[in-house]
């Protein structure tokens, strides 16, 4: 038999942080806008420019910290980390390697496997760089600068992880303290949350770690699955035939579902750390600890307890609505519109969840206005649709966040329920189907089923369904 | 009455009287430019268009009294390390030949804001690394007592001018003796004030803990009035410091009755010329004459300031200077393959000998494995050496030593021995390492007819005591001017 083998994992989580302006200067944060609007002397690295902290960057970090169980560096600086690059406008990047803002901290995460506490090594304040584009026609390349000083949280872990299961329950538990808190948006795809894995394997029982490699460029929780299963695989072949893992960073092409070494630790730059003899030391009291502590939002424990206890929700019901922090902010908003949290819960968890899978979509995707879900529940409610029109209305709201009472009004989706108009599309169906009037005079319930069902076919649904049943059941016994 | 004879105050007062026009100043600064210029070379870029057409508008400021402040409409110039938009700012650098910023230096905009002339920018050593102003990239300033020998470093094109009149004040900046020697060698007064005073937004940075703007005039009370327009602080600088205590004129009292002056006996020793040692101690009598307690004592450690500093000063910049790639602005060599060629040619060839080795000094003493062994150790000396003087500020009001160990040498004699040149900043460097203000004011000449310079050394914020001192001093003086720029001024322009 084989041996068996450990894989031992520890992630570096980046995190773009959701304040207005970047961490040293005054520039906005805001994603996209033409190339280098978003800059000034201090994020382009001119000569004679001079950083100066952004006291929101801490606090958010110093959220984050308190909410990860962290001990805080209440003497903390920042330092220089020099290297050469075009995307880097001083050819040092501001971030943090003697005293980070946070450290020794733990999380905990749940798998089948049960529950376990990840510990966080450190969570350090840094700044983005900018980004190159490569102008392939005219064989150059471009620096876009608006980038350049957005504020970064890194979160190292200890290497406390096993399996792909408990590093994607990490990053969960992570991406919803910091959502929750309002500190990121969290978005993998966009970038707003990065992470690099580090791996080893090692045979199990054995008490020293085996060599590990870092794996970048995962922009997806299934990609981040897929390189960790890759990796286990490729070292554990590699120690199979004798062969040794070299301590590398590694590059993951999720299209391929493959990696390819980008440096290796002998390559490894000198990073020649400084503290930063522009920025001054930061002091964090006890009080401002205390007043980030106060201001903390309701974390998702806390609100998982109140939907069960305020809005009478099952457990299961809870868990997913507080599962994503937009999802709970619509559930909530929407509760405060139309006061009916079960049929608000009703749309989310069956109508929403139904439609994101398959569109492929994640909650944070969500993008229709609470108050169109509102409007919806009161159209149903007061009977101006019924509940199958009312899936059809959800579908456009979902889609293009359409005002419902519009809609209904434009498409005419108004429930039929004058007796006199219904009575005659009865009357129409009985007169084909004099078959079904034969078999319900022979006891044949099931019969009535299907010229209800036909009623609403050619009612195309807005039929009102209580009319409907009554005006049948009268015709048929005639 | 000549304009050039009078001093910065004194000008200013004429000009707020109506004696003398604005233009008519910055012609005669701008005549003596030009009648020098080609012998001394203390400008990198002479800016005369812009200074007559600032000149004019002063002149409406201060005719309709928006403008009543005491420097309003006096000619000066500014270091070429700080930047002003619109005018090339290049650190005496190739690298930074054609670089044009768009923004103004926190200090110059002050001064601007209180009705400055700028004549234009001075040079200096190649990012303010050197004593010598002679690893200029575009040649070296020469002193105008004695065009065969250097006007000291960095800021020797800003003495410079002020000793030749080619300027009414001017800025400096001063990392390890930067203000304080030139000022010596040059025969003028300069200020390095305390770290934090002014704010160094602007300023191209060399080593960032270290710098510090501060002025050199003709006299005392020039240097004061322009010190108090400049200090403030400045959001946009964090290690500026919010001062009450800036009202620097408030010092111009000749009255040192009782001050306590500590000199240093380790700065009299060894390797201090004999007539720069005399006069400085002459000094000294003359304070303890108006009524000053004079006491030697031992600083200690000042062997270990100079290694101490070259390790700090060149760790930042080391980092500093790493912006200066060839990507986004300065200068970018012709030919290259690639990217990382590209950053090494520009570099190469953009950077001058003194300042590659610095950058290389100090990526070494910041290289992992040496970090512990150079850069914390010179950060543990130099926390050190702030103790030592705590200690004597507790005994004494202000120290009082030479600025540099000898008048300015010649021309072309200290690059040959870089040693021996980064020995000579042992007087001055210990206080920028100590965040302390000290201060240079002329104390005589020696047998060659050289400006020799006193240094004051004060407490932190204590710039008062300096200028007290300072002053009560140069009351018993009078100013002396060197004859290339007397002759100058009587010579017609072509």
């Amino acid at each position: 038999m084989g041996k068996q083998y450990e894989t031992v994992i520890g992630l570096e989580v980046h995190v773009e942080l959701a304040t207005k302006t970047k961490i040293f200067c005054g520039c906005s944060t805001e994603f996209g806008g033409a190339p280098n609007t978003h800059t000034c002397p201090v994020c382009t690295g001119m000569p004679g420019s001079l950083p100066v902290l952004n006291k929101q960057v801490v606090e958010y970090a110093l959220a984050v910290g308190l909410a990860t169980n962290c001990k805080i560096h209440q003497y903390c600086k920042f330092d220089r980390k020099n290297y050469f690059y075009p995307d880097n406008p001083q050819n040092y990047q501001i971030s943090q390697l003697y005293l980070p803002i946070c450290h020794d901290g733990w999380v905990e995460i749940e798998t089948a496997a049960g529950k376990k506490k990840i510990g966080i090594h450190e969570i350090h304040m840094e700044e983005d760089a900018g980004k190159l584009v490569h102008d392939e026609w005219e064989d150059c390349s471009l620096v876009d600068y608006n980038r350049s000083g957005v504020p970064l949280i890194e979160i190292v872990s200890e290497p406390d992880m096993r399996s792909a299961d408990e590093v994607i329950a990490y990053l969960e538990k992570l991406r919803l303290i910091i959502q929750y808190l309002g500190a990121s948006d969290c978005k993998l795809q966009e970038g707003s949350m990065r992470a690099d894995v580090n791996l080893s394997v090692r045979e199990v029982g054995a008490k020293e770690f085996g060599t590990r490699t870092e794996m970048k460029n995962l922009n997806s929780f299934k990609a981040i699955a897929r390189a960790i299963e890759g990796e286990r695989t490729r070292q554990i072949e590699l120690l199979e035939d004798g062969r040794k893992v070299i301590q590398e960073t590694r590059r993951w092409d999720d299209n391929k579902e493959a990696s390819h070494a980008m440096r290796s630790k002998e390559d490894a730059q000198d990073y020649r750390y400084f503290p930063d003899p522009d920025l001054v030391p930061i002091w964090i009291s006890d009080e401002w600890i205390a007043r980030v502590k106060e201001r903390q939002p309701e974390l998702r424990s806390e609100k998982l307890a109140r939907y069960q206890s305020e809005y009478q929700l099952p457990q299961y019901d809870a868990e997913i609505l507080t599962g994503s922090k937009h999802l709970a902010d619509i559930f909530e908003e929407t509760v405060n519109l139309c006061r009916k949290p079960k049929e608000v819960s009703n749309w989310l968890m069956t109508d929403a969840m139904r439609l994101l899978k398959e569109h492929g979509k994640e909650p944070e995707d969500l993008s229709f206005s609470p108050e169109n879900l509102a409007k919806l529940i009161r159209l149903v409610e007061e009977n101006v649709i019924n509940r199958t029109v009312a899936r059809g209305v959800f579908e456009a709201v979902f889609a293009e966040n359409v005002d419902p009472e519009k809609y209904v009004e434009e498409k005419g989706l108004r429930v039929v329920s004058d007796e006199g108009a219904l009575r005659r599309v009865v009357e129409e169906i009985l007169e084909k189907n004099p078959q079904s009037v034969t078999d319900y005079k022979a006891g044949k319930q099931k019969a009535m089923g299907f010229v209800v069902g036909q009623t609403m076919r050619a009612m195309k649904g807005k039929a009102d369904p209580a009319v409907v049943n009554e005006l049948v059941k009268e015709l048929l016994e005639r | 009455m000549d304009i050039l004879d009078l001093t910065a105050v004194e000008l200013g007062r004429k000009i707020r009287e109506h004696e003398i026009r604005v233009v008519e100043a910055t012609e005669a600064s701008l005549a003596q430019i030009e009648k020098l210029e080609p012998q001394l070379n203390c400008y990198v870029t002479v800016a005369k268009e812009q200074a007559l057409k600032q000149a004019k508008e002063v002149q409406k400021r201060i005719d309709d009294k928006t403008l009543t402040g005491p420097l309003a409409g006096v000619p000066m110039a500014m270091k070429d390390n700080m930047c002003l938009e619109g005018l090339p700012t290049t650190c005496s650098s190739k690298i930074l030949e054609n670089f044009v910023p768009t923004y103004t230096a926190e200090a110059v905009k002050r001064l601007i804001g209180a009705g400055a002339v700028i004549l234009g920018k001075t040079n200096m050593d190649e990012f303010a690394m050197g004593s010598t102003t002679e690893t200029s990239a575009f040649g070296e300033t020469k002193n105008p007592w004695n065009p065969a020998h250097v006007p000291g470093g960095s800021s020797g094109g800003s003495c410079a001018a002020v000793a030749a009149n080619e300027c009414f004040y001017a800025l400096g900046s001063d990392t390890g003796g930067s203000i304080r020697q030139p000022s010596s060698f040059c025969g003028v007064t300069g200020i390095k004030p305390t770290y934090g005073t002014v704010s160094r937004y602007g300023l191209i940075a060399y080593g960032s803990s270290l710098d510090q703007i501060g002025p050199v005039a003709r006299n005392v009370e020039d240097c004061a009035a322009v010190l108090e327009t400049i200090a403030s602080y400045d959001k946009k600088d964090s290690t500026s410091i919010r001062r009450e205590d800036c009202d620097f004129t408030a010092a111009l009292v000749d009255d040192v009755r009782g001050m306590r002056i500590g000199i240093v006996r380790d700065y009299l020793g060894e390797g201090l010329d004999d007539e720069v040692r005399d006069a400085v101690l002459a000094a000294a009598r003359v304070l303890e004459e108006k009524g000053a307690v004079t006491e030697e004592f031992d600083l200690s450690l000042v062997e270990y300031a100079i290694p101490a500093y070259y390790v700090i000063a060149s760790a930042e910049a080391s980092s500093n200077l790493s912006r200066f790639d060839g990507i986004k602005y300065g200068y970018r060599t012709k030919e290259y393959e690639g990217l990382h060629h590209l950053y090494k040619k520009s570099r190469s060839e953009g950077f001058g000998k003194e300042v590659k080795r610095r950058i290389m000094l100090g990526s070494f003493v910041l290289s992992s494995g040496y970090y512990d062994a150079y850069y914390l150790k010179a950060l543990r000396t130099k926390a050190l050496i702030k103790q030592a003087f705590d200690k004597a500020f507790s005994r004494y009001d202000l120290i009082l030593g030479p600025a540099a160990p000898s008048t300015a040498p010649r021309l072309g004699e200290s690059l040959q021995d870089p040693l021996k040149m980064y020995l000579g900043d042992i007087y001055t460097i210990a206080v920028n390492l100590a965040g302390l203000p000290g201060m240079t004011v002329p104390c005589g000449r020696d047998s060659q007819g050289l400006p020799i310079g006193l240094q004051l050394i004060g407490d932190c914020f204590r710039e008062k005591n300096l200028i007290r001192a300072a002053y009560a001093y140069e009351c018993t003086r009078s100013y002396e001017m060197p004859d290339l720029a007397k002759q100058a001024r009587e010579q017609e322009v072509r």
